[in-house]
């Protein structure tokens, strides 16, 4: 039984799967690799189809003198970096102490975690405008990361809670016998041993925060304190859209974003198989 | 919120174990009751920072959301302050004349019709696709780690990047699809400006950017299936569509039923495509609820809270008893979950 099943694929089979993965990963990578060959394009060529006449820096220059756009860079920076911290952080223990703990309450904290995630924007988003108005928080990223709090947090806990999970209760259990208290059994045992799972919530937490438009964009007015998702918007308003400098500006939000996320897709697959090994 | 808080009596639980499949000790009774009430203070302390954050930035806002739409408040009765007077608020309860206005008017019905139908296709077809590619990519097949990688690109770039992308794409004098159009001698679409293309374009924008996740998770799902299944169908004489039917299917069960419910909730309540590509628009051709409640409060004047929170309230509702009545269906067909 040594043949494998592929080895009855006939040639027309074989081109048929080629043809159809081919077919659909130039769909899915077109449109990306079209705002980059267009940022790469001089500002008379930005909407014709030929990208190898002349090709040049001008729309980041441009992009990184003329516009704001370093100031929304820092300010989205700023925001998604306190969000994903903050969020880690107070949702680190919560996680381990639903996936240790047998407590009163805790099944009625894992459905409000799960329904949490259900929230449309459009349920809270109005009261924690008019909250942030009342407190003078509206236009300051301190609003913005609050507000995302909100969606990083119970996330983050489901996920953690997934994480720990995966590691053996063993662990816990030496920590008890060698007289750690269950904090310390989680700050030194399980914490250390949990940072995979730690790297990709925040990752997603970033990216989250990161990408958030409908907030961003009810609560942050005047150019100097927009994050990326509403600076992008002024690129493309109903007179015309200035393609030159929003491809340049999606190239460069989108790098570091896909540079994290690589990193992270290997975390995911390692922080998983390791637990599968584990446990 | 229905969080419950540090202050429930610890007696009850005094008789769970410590930790979940523990072996118990020896320790006498009083022993088991002290060691679980420390326990349990260990445990609250420990989730009370999120309890606190449900609470105070989310508990509160919603019942005031939910109060708000019992209410007619908007831009021109709420608190505020101009200049360095304070004007109170003036808005009054009016009960449930915002939800009776919503759901006997034509717009409500009218959005969430389309709002339905635009999260039926959008699940449906990017299922569809992703367990198509799942299944192509779960094959041994030349390229198949660079395949994937191109694959789930668009998940790499932040959604709202894309959504522009996909516009620069759909601009109807000098965008890319109506130029191959007018290329190969076609009259160029009208993409996000006819109500009809309008509705196709966002869909597909919503499709292009699911499906890389849809096809990761559908491909673990494959992929935790035993290929010994297959080989001995096979020696059974089992057709590929038979395999198919009867081993793969049952086997991504739960995967499926997991992504399905993520990503009908995720879709319904889909802003940054919508709000993006067509501000709902040609018309209000495009506006799915939650865009709706957004425009109530942010993009008219004067500002009408009350119907916004109103719209909210209902969609966290319908998905509610979505997800609840999806989660009978599957308990009654076996699942656990």
């Amino acid at each position: 039984m040594n043949a494998p099943v592929r080895n009855r694929r006939s040639p027309l089979a074989s081109v048929g799967l080629h043809v159809t993965l081919i077919v659909t990963s130039v769909i899915a990578v077109f449109p990306v690799l079209w705002v980059l060959l267009t940022s790469l394009k001089p500002a008379k060529y930005a909407t014709t189809t030929d990208f190898v006449k002349e090709t040049t820096l001008e729309n980041y220059t441009n992009l990184l003198n003329d516009t704001p756009f370093l100031t929304w860079f820092g300010n989205s920076l700023l925001v998604a970096g306190l969000t994903t911290v903050i969020g880690v952080f107070i949702a680190a223990t919560t996680g381990y102490a639903v996936s240790r703990f047998r407590f009163p309450g805790k099944r009625g904290l894992m459905w409000t975690l799960l329904i949490t995630q259900m929230f449309p924007v459009a349920v809270l988003i109005v009261p924690i405008y008019n909250i942030m108005g009342t407190m003078g928080l509206l236009n300051q990223p301190a609003g913005l990361v609050i507000t995302y709090l909100t969606i990083a947090v119970p996330f983050c806990a489901w996920m953690m809670k997934g994480f720990f999970d995966t590691i053996p209760r063993e662990i816990d259990e030496s920590g008890y016998v060698d007289g750690l208290t269950p904090f310390g059994t989680f700050w030194r045992l399980i914490l250390p041993l949990a940072k995979p799972g730690i790297a990709v919530t925040a990752f997603y937490s970033f990216i989250t925060a990161w990408g958030e438009v409908a907030y961003a964009s009810a609560f942050m007015v005047g150019d100097e304190n927009l994050t990326l998702a509403g600076g992008l918007q002024k690129f493309v308003n109903q007179y015309g859209a200035q393609w030159g400098p929003m491809s340049a500006a999606s190239v460069l939000i989108a790098i570091p974003a896909a540079l994290v996320f690589l990193f992270a897709q290997r975390h995911l697959v390692t922080g998983m198989s390791a637990g599968a090994v584990k446990g | 919120m229905a969080v419950d808080t540090p202050s429930q009596s610890v007696a009850k639980a005094a008789g769970d174990g410590v930790t979940r499949g523990r072996s118990r000790g020896t320790g006498d009774n009083g022993g088991a009751v002290r060691r679980s009430l420390s326990t349990h203070w260990y445990a609250w302390a420990m989730v009370a920072p999120v309890v606190a954050v449900l609470g105070v930035i989310i508990g509160y806002p919603l019942v005031r959301g939910v109060y708000l739409s019992f209410t007619d408040a908007n831009e021109r009765n709420v608190a505020r302050s101009i200049g360095v007077n304070e004007i109170p608020a003036t808005y009054e309860f009016v009960g449930l004349d915002n939800y009776v206005d919503a759901v006997t008017g034509s717009q409500f019905l009218a959005t969430l019709g389309w709002t339905v139908l635009w999260t039926v296709s959008c699940v449906a077809v990017t299922f569809g696709l992703g367990l198509a590619l799942a299944n192509v990519l779960n094959r041994r097949i030349a390229g198949r780690s660079l395949y994937r990688m191109l694959l789930i690109l668009p998940w790499a770039v932040p959604g709202f990047v894309s959504v522009f992308a996909w516009r620069f794409l759909y601009d109807e004098r000098r965008g890319m699809l109506n130029q191959i159009l007018s290329g190969v001698g076609m009259d160029g679409i009208p993409w996000l400006n006819d109500p009809t293309w309008a509705k196709f374009s966002v869909i597909a924008v919503n499709v292009w950017l699911g499906i890389p996740f849809m096809m990761v998770a559908l491909l673990g799902g494959l992929q935790s299936i035993p290929g010994e299944l297959y080989e001995a169908a096979e020696m059974d004489g089992a057709s590929a569509w038979q395999r198919f039917r009867h081993i793969t299917m049952p086997g991504l069960r739960s995967v499926s039923t997991t992504v399905i419910l993520l990503s009908t909730i995720w879709t319904f309540n889909m802003f940054p495509v919508i709000f993006l590509l067509t501000r709902g628009g040609p018309g209000e051709a495009t506006q799915i609820l939650v865009t709706q409640a957004y425009k109530f409060s942010f993009e008219i004047s004067p500002r009408d809270f009350a119907q916004s929170s109103t719209w909210g309230v209902l969609i966290l509702v319908l998905l509610m008893v979505f997800a609840a009545f999806y989660r009978r269906v599957l308990r009654k067909q076996g699942e656990v979950w």
